[in-house]
């Protein structure tokens, strides 16, 4: 199972969306409307499965002080993107 | 406990950051005004009470992991489960332990016993947030020392 399907998987049980709703281009607060509640419960979800820790304040930070967009952590292929990351260093 | 003031937990018991778990005692108190209307002529400890002791049960243990840093928010109580009454005076023991410590918030599994017997559980789930003001952080802290958080906790705090 590819990490789009994963993640995708855990929001549809979490949040109550509809599967065939989320893309890898979805942005998961303006277009999935995951509040902060359900992104928490998202979270857990993530970190179990892949045996990682995101980290969320740093992410958070980041797009307080302008540096990235909320695309970057957001959009669900910019996510999996980073969970891959986070997947490869921990083997590393 | 002091029901009234939110006062869940009356003492720290174990606290063991290699397995991250904490025990917790807390005695119900024989009289209150909470009992006065739940229930009239039927004293019993609120299941929302059990849930706020699990919830600061866990509560410490995250407190203590952080080193005071961060304060943990409740969010989120899943699968509460209310097993049996409780009266006034029991003893309680309140048990949690760390299932998992996010970015931001943190996970317990929790549990209360009375004379052996599990009462009540759930999962639980915090914001973990810097502290909001000097005032609630400094009254964690002296808190922290009256139920017997572990010093070496709080010492750099």
């Amino acid at each position: 199972m590819s990490t789009f399907e994963t993640v995708a998987g855990i929001i549809a049980d979490t949040c109550d969306i509809g599967a065939d709703t989320i893309t890898p281009e979805s942005h998961a607060i303006n277009d999935l409307g995951i509040d902060s509640l359900d992104f928490l419960d998202v979270a857990f979800a993530i970190d179990k499965a892949f045996g990682i820790k995101m980290p969320l304040e740093q992410w958070t930070q980041e797009v307080n002080d302008g540096k990235v967009s909320t695309d970057e952590y957001f959009v669900l292929k910019n996510l999996c993107a980073n969970i891959d990351k986070l997947v490869a260093a921990k083997s590393a | 406990m002091r029901l009234e003031y939110f006062q869940m937990v009356d003492r720290i018991e174990s606290l063991d950051p290699d397995a991250r778990t904490v025990r917790a005692s807390c005695a119900v108190p024989e009289q209150s005004p909470i009992f006065e209307g739940h229930f009239p002529g039927y004293p019993l400890l609120p299941g929302v009470l059990m849930i706020e002791t699990m919830a600061q049960t866990g509560g410490w243990l995250v407190l203590a992991i952080q080193r005071f840093v961060k304060m943990p928010f409740l969010m989120h109580v899943k699968e509460a489960k209310m097993r049996s009454f409780v009266l006034p005076g029991q003893a309680l023991i309140a048990e949690a332990q760390l299932l998992h410590d996010g970015s931001g918030f943190a996970v317990v599994k929790a549990s209360i016993s009375a004379e052996g017997k599990k009462v009540a559980d759930a999962e639980i789930r915090y914001g973990v947030v810097a502290f909001p003001n000097e005032t609630l952080r400094a009254t964690m802290l002296d808190t922290a020392r009256k139920v017997g958080v572990p010093k070496e906790y709080y010492d750099a705090a």
